[in-house]
């Protein structure tokens, strides 16, 4: 398939993605394709660090509550509009970031992810015993008139459809510029060998650093628009280890460092736990996840490059497939 | 240059020039410590005696990434390539160390895939490739980033004879591309034929170093790689 | 806080790291072998403690007799998930094979929550019951058993890897799969035993841990955690220096828990942090 048929086929999906509240008018469908946006926002973050640059991290989370968190209390305390918020939100996650990934990057594999699961636990845990912004009981949004700047929507809830898609474009848009640029190509030696890459002039850390900046950056922006969609936050909603666990699943089952594994994997997790959750998840007995944890198996076992080496006969993704991110690195020497 | 793993001695006391425009061949049986000599050199190990200098700067302390910057490049005896990326990919990465754009790193990829005859490859992964295309590969990769010194462990190991004057061949255009070469090299015809000088290792000692003819004769070089049989 | 409640902390906290040590073991094992993880360990686990229950609930059986039942039967289904599953899926990328054994972890938890409900359950008057007193300390019979239990099924694991046959095939297949199958091992066979072996630690750990632990289908959860943080602290690739990583484990929450309660979990990990900021692999690792 050539550019143009490429070009054609984003500007269909774009359409439809445009048109579908006006379709589904039931806002059911609306608020699980928010949820498929926000997923598929948040797994293209943790893509650009865990796919594209290799340092998987179980650590989400931290970044996603630190966006929900800045935004919320700066709206509380101080009346500051959220989007400006939002901006801070990320500019703190990027700090956090960097004060992680600086010792924890010389960690390799799993040591590494261990240590994500770990910080998390401790923000986490912080965030709990916290009680000037919140501790366990969180956060309300106060309710606010209905506009655009106040970043609220109540009666016109599909507004809220449209920013999140337009927030995610913005992430698809911005990952897709990496993947062309000079951090892409860096970022991919690093995963692909370090030890050779660094024999090429790429300097490890400061490109790890990068990597986790974005994909902080990226979190943070969900967080703050998580908070303003549910207009509720505590510890447990946004700081919990399984989203983490969750984002990397999403990323994972649709394709490791590809452009649109996340997307793919957001749709396909999203409606399965939807659709088990609906047809069968009532009664409490967790069949529904029982299903959902097979399939994940059967993904695994019969397609684990992901769902997008299923469609990707369709053509060739400027990158190419990653021979995805092993989590342990072996030493060896030179 | 001395380097210690414990109780190992991988390098004692090693000491030897390289002048612009040389090819300096390594020779020496395994375990002579060739390899770790690159490593030291290349910012993978710190020396634990002695001193590394390029171009009247010194190198011991800095990461392999800034040696690279200041215009060492080097090939690996096991193969590295980026498996998961393109063969133009592959090089990509090594023109961007000097290229300013990627734009301009794809030419520079291009043409130094051409200097090592891969150009009709450039579209295939890198895991697709035989050994001696991959080691054509890691040549142009480090070609890329423009070194003044190209250091290449093993060119001919693992590739059939009948790949073997190319590669020779090649030895001597990329020393005519500007770039004064060390070679690790186990084929002795090899290094007869490409080498000005020859830098002898046994056991992480230095136990010769001149020109070919010269180090060909000397019977402790002889002893050591061949075996007594031969003297 | 005197120095006995101190003391008491203490004894607790390596009595718990020994059962840790061997839980973690398990896992350390499988990693050696074939470089996964397996997130499905804490679910092991699980099981072999519902097994235990059952067999009391049901069969009268004391968890003292179920334990080698216990211990046989996560064998099987560690050697079946290996057929069934993971062979499947050896020369898969690495995240794949990790999601893998998580999606199995996610299934046997529901499936438990199917078939079990999510109630708490306790084996009521086990044999090994109540406290005594040591060198004026309390000591929980069930607890001290468990602690002794475990670290002879530690040391009996170490033996049989380092001192028989199979166990130094099992350590050659773990170092060079090919030169292992070329020196005439059936490393398929390797593999299984090596998740049959882990599996069945993790079955005597969930028959100890019967006697005094409630059960339900999420208490593999937190054990799962703390065994994947114990063995990246004694460092992967070293079985027996997860004794070690599950010991400190054990005192550090028992310590951190006698002061903060809340924080004991981020106790462990800020300990996590500080050893391999120190020592990037681990006490002892090999990779």
């Amino acid at each position: 398939m050539g550019d143009r048929g490429r070009r054609a086929l984003l500007a269909g999906l774009g359409a439809v993605l445009v048109a579908f509240p006006w379709v589904f008018v039931n806002p059911y469908p609306r608020d699980v394709m928010i949820r498929i946006f926000l997923y598929a926002l948040l797994a293209q973050a943790w893509n650009l660090l865990g796919g594209y640059c290799g340092q998987v991290s179980l650590g989400s989370a931290v970044f996603f509550g630190i966006g929900a968190y800045t935004s919320s209390v700066l709206s509380l305390w101080w009346g500051v509009s959220p989007w400006i918020g939002m901006l801070a939100g990320m500019a703190l996650a990027v700090l956090v970031s960097q004060a992680i990934g600086y010792p924890c990057f010389r960690l390799r594999g799993h040591y590494f992810a261990i240590a994500t699961i770990g910080i998390g636990e401790i923000v986490q845990t912080v965030a709990i015993n916290w009680d000037a912004i919140g501790g366990a009981r969180g956060i309300w949004l106060p309710i606010k008139p209905e506009t655009l700047v106040n970043f609220q929507f109540h009666r016109a809830k599909w507004a809220y459809y449209y920013v999140a898609l337009a927030l995610l474009a913005a992430v698809f848009g911005l990952t897709a510029f990496v993947e062309r640029s000079r951090l892409g190509y860096y970022f991919r030696a690093i995963r692909e060998d370090p030890d050779a890459a660094q024999s090429l002039g790429v300097p490890l850390t400061r490109y790890k650093l990068l990597a986790i900046a974005g994909s902080a950056a990226f979190t943070a922006l969900g967080g703050t628009f998580y908070a303003q969609y549910v207009l509720f936050i505590d510890p447990e909603s946004v700081f919990p280890t399984s989203l983490s666990i969750l984002v990397c699943l999403v990323a994972v089952l649709g394709g490791v460092g590809t452009l649109w594994g996340p997307a793919l994997g957001a749709a396909v997790l999203i409606s399965l736990s939807e659709t088990t959750r609906i047809w069968l998840g009532g009664t409490g007995k967790a069949v529904d996840l029982m299903i959902y944890g097979g399939l994940i198996v059967l993904v695994s076992v019969f397609q684990p490059g992901g769902l997008v080496g299923l469609v990707g006969r369709l053509g060739r993704r400027p990158g190419g497939p990653a021979s995805p991110t092993p989590v342990v690195v072996p030493q060896g020497t030179g | 240059m001395t380097k210690r793993f414990g109780g190992l001695v991988a390098n004692q006391g090693i000491t030897f020039d390289v002048a612009p425009g040389e090819i300096v061949g390594v020779i020496g049986p395994n375990g002579a410590g060739k390899s770790t000599l690159f490593d030291v050199i290349t910012g993978f190990y710190q020396p634990d005696g002695g001193d590394i200098r390029f171009a009247g700067e010194t190198l011991t302390g800095l990461r392999p990434d800034q040696i690279n910057r200041r215009g060492i490049g080097r090939t690996f005896q096991k193969l590295r390539p980026f498996n998961g990326m393109t063969v133009r990919e592959n090089v990509t990465v090594g023109a961007l160390a000097r290229a300013v754009s990627t734009g301009a790193a794809h030419v520079e990829a291009d043409r130094c895939l051409a200097l090592v005859g891969l150009a009709g490859k450039a579209g295939a992964f890198a895991r697709e490739l035989s050994t001696g295309q991959r080691k054509r590969l890691e040549m142009a990769r480090a070609m890329a980033t423009r070194p003044r010194l190209l250091m290449l462990d093993e060119v001919t190991g693992g590739v059939d004879q009948r790949s073997i004057p190319d590669l020779v061949a090649l030895i001597s255009r990329l020393r005519d591309a500007g770039v004064t070469l060390i070679v690790i090299e186990h084929n002795m015809r090899v290094i007869m034929s490409v080498a000005t000088r020859i830098v002898a290792l046994h056991l992480g000692e230095k136990i010769a170093d001149g020109p070919p003819a010269d180090v060909v004769r000397d019977r402790r070089l002889v002893e050591a790689y061949l075996g007594a049989a031969y003297l | 806080m005197t120095a006995e409640v101190v003391a008491q902390a203490l004894l607790s906290g390596l009595l718990m790291g020994f059962v840790y040590a061997l839980v973690a073991a398990g896992l350390s094992l499988i990693f050696g072998l074939m470089e996964i993880v397996n997130f499905a360990h804490g679910e092991f686990l699980m099981l072999a403690m519902f097994a235990t229950f059952w067999a009391w609930a049901l069969a009268g059986l004391d968890p003292v007799l179920a334990l080698p039942l216990a211990t046989a039967l996560l064998f099987g289904v560690g050697w079946i998930v290996y057929r069934g599953v993971i062979s499947r899926i050896l020369a898969a990328p690495m995240l794949a094979q990790i999601f893998a054994t998580f999606g199995l972890s996610v299934f046997l938890r529901s499936g438990a929550q199917f078939l079990w409900t999510p109630d708490f359950r306790l084996v009521q008057n086990p044999w090994i019951r109540g406290r005594f007193s040591l060198l004026g300390l309390f000591v929980g019979a069930p607890q001290l058993a468990a602690a002794l239990a475990a670290l002879l099924a530690f040391g009996l694991l170490y033996w049989f890897i380092t001192r028989t046959e199979t166990g130094l095939a099992l350590q050659a297949t773990a170092q060079d799969r090919q030169a292992a199958a070329l020196m005439g091992i059936n490393t398929e066979r390797m593999f299984a035993l090596g998740w049959g072996l882990g599996a069945a630690c993790v079955g005597t750990a969930g028959a100890l841990l019967a006697n005094f632990f409630y059960v339900f289908p999420d208490v593999g959860a937190v054990f799962a955690l703390l065994a994947y943080v114990t063995v990246a602290l004694g460092g992967f690739g070293n079985v027996a220096a997860t004794l070690l990583g599950g010991v400190l484990i054990g005192l550090v929450e028992n310590l951190v828990g006698l002061w903060a309660p809340a924080f004991k979990y981020v106790g462990v990990f800020c300990f996590y942090l500080l050893v391999v900021l120190w020592r990037p692999q681990g006490l002892f690792g090999r990779y």
